[in-house]
């Protein structure tokens, strides 16, 4: 060194870097998705697998398709999008005609995510704005449902699976009901431990809740997800279930039950800790939190549909900026100057 | 708002934790460097009015005279680091990239470097009055880098007292260790400038704060604590910036100082350790400030070290002289979360620089990372340790609302610490950004006024 012709690169400080990175975010949240994404597979069999491939692949060639049209390089390596992909995927009735998965995939980037500006810009939950639309447009073939772990789940569809886009699917004998439609429309309880461990039926991926818990514990330990919403949302879940339980327990059901049925368990470890949706201070977290817990359980009670964790989040996520600002802490000294004049 | 604790160890709310790398330089003890050929000594190494020589150009001066006066009270003097010749007096280069006024210093390389006494300014019968001004004389300014004139800071105006006087030992920069070796080799001078120091600002108490990754240095400044003064060594859990003054004052008084104020506000004042050393050891002898210690370190150093280094020592011999790495391909004075990167190896040391910091390419790779957008993952926010929202401030400075990022959200009292972009996962120079809002803010309000 101190030769003639070296050259020293200027930057400002700081010149070292935590070494996060965007990219090693998403592919970790990635990570805690495959357990809960084979145990979809293992569960529904060829259908759930056709289901989440779909969903991804779907995701995925939007966002580089997008991303080609605009004349930018693809933002697919950033791994976001395989996680929308996945998520959508996971929240899907595993016997959803596939043309159907598709548009909803389409639909969760090109809307969800694209038309707001793209990877941090995306005020929704872009997995849960393909859904909705997916719940408006097609109520009766989001709400139909097979029974997770049934006998030849490997070598067949259900009837639904390959319908003809845009033809009505062919429903066939064999749908059940989800734990949170049995509860609503016949007062019939699931034993919690089969809801823990999955052996019901439901969306892809809402089914095991210890697995969903599992990769949520894994994000929070290397500080990629905010505990602080799941915490909050399970606590307003609690408290208003555990309220009403208590007022009549035959009509409503226990906190335990509505914690582990249902999307509540992947909506909240997942869905509504999207950072970009969710706020950025800790008390902003547990009020965003509150809030969808307590949505969430307005309309499981009382709403026209057995479960309405979806809505809840969609819901959080508009207030997410309201939140933060409310919440914004006082910077340092403010307080004694504000003493002092 | 009360004083956090962890683990039992007090510290302030937020902040980061960036890897220490302390660990090849805190066992070495503090070592003798060499003179250089040629020493440029600058006369602006202070915030504040450059000095003024009064040595002319060909002139022979001893190791320790004064070379230059303080211009006024926002200035301090210079002494030469070494006996030798007066080659010039002209521009020379400095950290900031703009030429500022210099002595050229050619040492005697037979001289015996015999540094001799002034007058003293005794402990015991000196007022306040005359202690500052010998802490003028002496050149001293805070070492822990701001360079401040410690003198401005001492002097306490009519009407405003302090109550607590905080010794800074922190050191909570990464790589850097003089704070470190200070304290296990100088404690007698620390506390000597304790006592100048308590005299001056007339504080009944004083509180040695220590980082927990030095726990000898603490173990050695509690067991030579003289039962005279009244005080206490306080260990702060490791957390960056624990050194800021601001964030001290938070950690061990649960006070902060009002935005825009001083800490005179709060009736504290907050000292760097080798600062105080400096004090100790120059005013009982009448001298003044012509070297300082300087941890040499960095992934592209070969003999890292704490070394005692003649102010004006240019880079270019100071690695020459540890020995580089080939791809050495950035030098920081001062430590890899706040030190000023330099833009040629021509540039002195000066009485602000605590460590000299050499980068290799590879080192350097992951700062290099690609750009992403906000991704609100709120890292920033739970960095900063003012309370800030960097991530918002951020999208303001992409826009250049500069005005708003002023008046409506604090950016004036961002302090650069550096915290938001150093956990930033979209690698968005927040700081970087912050630092150049905050200048087309002053400029603004310079032209307007």
């Amino acid at each position: 060194m101190a030769k003639a012709g070296k050259t020293l690169e200027i930057r400002t400080s700081p010149h070292i870097l935590s070494g996060y990175s965007v990219d090693t975010i998403m592919f970790n949240v990635v990570l805690a998705l495959l357990p809960i994404t084979a145990f979809a597979v293992f569960a529904f069999g060829l259908a759930g697998l056709l289901t989440l491939s779909m969903a991804l692949a779907s995701c995925v060639l939007t966002e580089h398709i997008i991303c080609r049209a605009a004349g930018k390089p693809t933002t697919v390596g950033d791994w976001s999008v395989t996680i929308t992909g996945l998520l959508y995927g996971l929240t899907l009735p595993p016997s959803l005609p596939l043309w159907m998965v598709a548009v909803g995939g389409v639909i969760c980037v090109a809307m969800g995510k694209a038309l707001f500006g793209g990877l941090g810009y995306n005020t929704f939950n872009p997995a849960l704005v393909g859904r909705a639309v997916l719940q408006a447009a097609f109520p009766v073939a989001m709400t139909s449902w097979i029974p997770g772990f049934g006998e030849g789940r490997f070598s067949s569809l259900p009837s639904s699976t390959l319908t003809l886009p845009f033809t009505e699917p062919a429903i066939d004998g064999i749908t059940s009901a989800t734990p949170l439609a049995l509860w609503k429309f016949s007062q019939e309880a699931t034993a919690t431990g089969d809801l823990a461990l999955g052996f019901v039926s439901g969306s892809a991926g809402e089914t095991s809740s210890v697995l969903i818990l599992l990769g949520g514990l894994y994000l929070i330990a290397r500080n990629m997800m905010n505990w602080r919403i799941p915490v909050a949302i399970f606590g307003a879940v609690i408290v208003f279930s555990g309220a009403l339980h208590l007022v009549d327990s035959a009509r409503y059901a226990s906190p335990l039950f509505m914690i582990f049925s249902g999307g509540l368990m992947l909506g909240a470890m997942f869905m509504a800790t999207d950072m970009v949706g969710s706020p950025m201070t800790s008390r902003g977290c547990y009020l965003y939190g509150a809030l969808i817990g307590l949505v969430t359980m307005v309309i499981r009670t009382w709403g026209g549909l057995p479960e309405g964790v979806m809505y809840a989040i969609l819901l959080g996520n508009a207030v997410t900026p309201h939140l933060d600002r409310w919440t914004r802490p006082t910077v340092y000294g403010v307080r004694g100057k504000e003493a002092a004049a | 708002m009360r004083p956090m604790r962890l683990l039992g160890l007090k510290t302030f709310r937020h902040g980061v934790h960036p890897p220490e790398s302390k660990d090849e330089t805190s066992g070495l003890a503090i070592r003798q460097f060499p003179f250089a050929p040629l020493l440029i000594v600058p006369l602006v190494q202070h915030m504040g009015a450059p000095s003024l020589p009064v040595v002319e150009e060909g002139q022979e001066v001893q190791r320790g005279q004064r070379i230059a006066r303080a211009d006024g009270f926002m200035s301090v003097s210079m002494h030469a680091p070494a006996s030798g010749l007066v080659r010039r007096i002209a521009l020379g280069p400095s950290i900031s990239g703009r030429m500022v006024p210099a002595v050229y210093l050619e040492p005697f390389p037979g001289s015996t470097q015999e540094v001799e006494d002034g007058t003293p300014c005794p402990l015991d019968t000196a007022t306040p009055d005359e202690i500052i001004d010998a802490i003028q004389d002496a050149g001293v300014v805070g070492l822990g880098g701001a360079a401040f004139p410690t003198h401005v800071k001492l002097k306490v105006p009519e009407g405003k007292f302090v109550d607590t006087l905080i010794i800074n030992g922190v050191e909570c920069e990464p790589f850097l260790t003089t704070d470190h070796r200070v304290m296990l080799e100088q404690s007698s001078d620390i506390f000597m400038g304790i006592r100048y120091l308590l005299k001056v600002t007339g504080a009944k108490k004083v509180i040695i704060a220590v980082e927990a990754n030095k726990p000898d240095a603490a173990a050695h400044l509690r067991e030579a604590f003289p039962s005279d003064i009244d005080g206490s060594v306080e260990v702060l859990q490791v957390k960056y910036p624990q050194g800021a003054e601001k964030m001290l004052f938070s950690a061990l008084l649960g006070r902060e100082v009002p935005s825009g104020g001083l800490p005179l506000d709060i009736h504290a004042l907050c000292c760097n350790v080798a600062t105080t050393a400096q004090i100790g050891y120059l005013l009982p002898r009448g001298r003044g400030i012509q070297e300082r210690v300087i941890t040499v370190t960095g992934p592209a150093v070969k003999r890292k070290g704490n070394y005692r280094i003649a102010i004006g020592t240019p880079l270019r011999f100071l690695l020459e002289h540890v020995g580089v790495e080939e791809d050495v391909n950035r030098v920081f004075l001062g430590g890899p979360m706040m030190g000023a990167a330099a833009s040629s190896l021509e540039i002195p040391i000066t009485k602000g620089t605590s460590g000299v910091t050499a980068f290799t390419d590879s080192a350097a790779e992951r700062t290099h990372s690609p750009v992403y957008p906000c991704i609100r993952c709120s890292y920033c926010v739970d960095a900063c340790p003012i309370f800030l929202d960097p991530s918002l401030l951020g999208k303001l400075a992409a826009n250049e609302e500069f005005e708003t990022m002023a008046e409506e959200h604090n950016l004036m009292d961002c302090f650069e610490c550096g915290s938001c972009s150093f956990v930033c996962p979209s690698h968005i120079p927040l700081v970087q950004q912050f630092r150049a809002a905050k200048a087309a803010v002053r400029k603004a309000k310079a032209g307007a006024a």
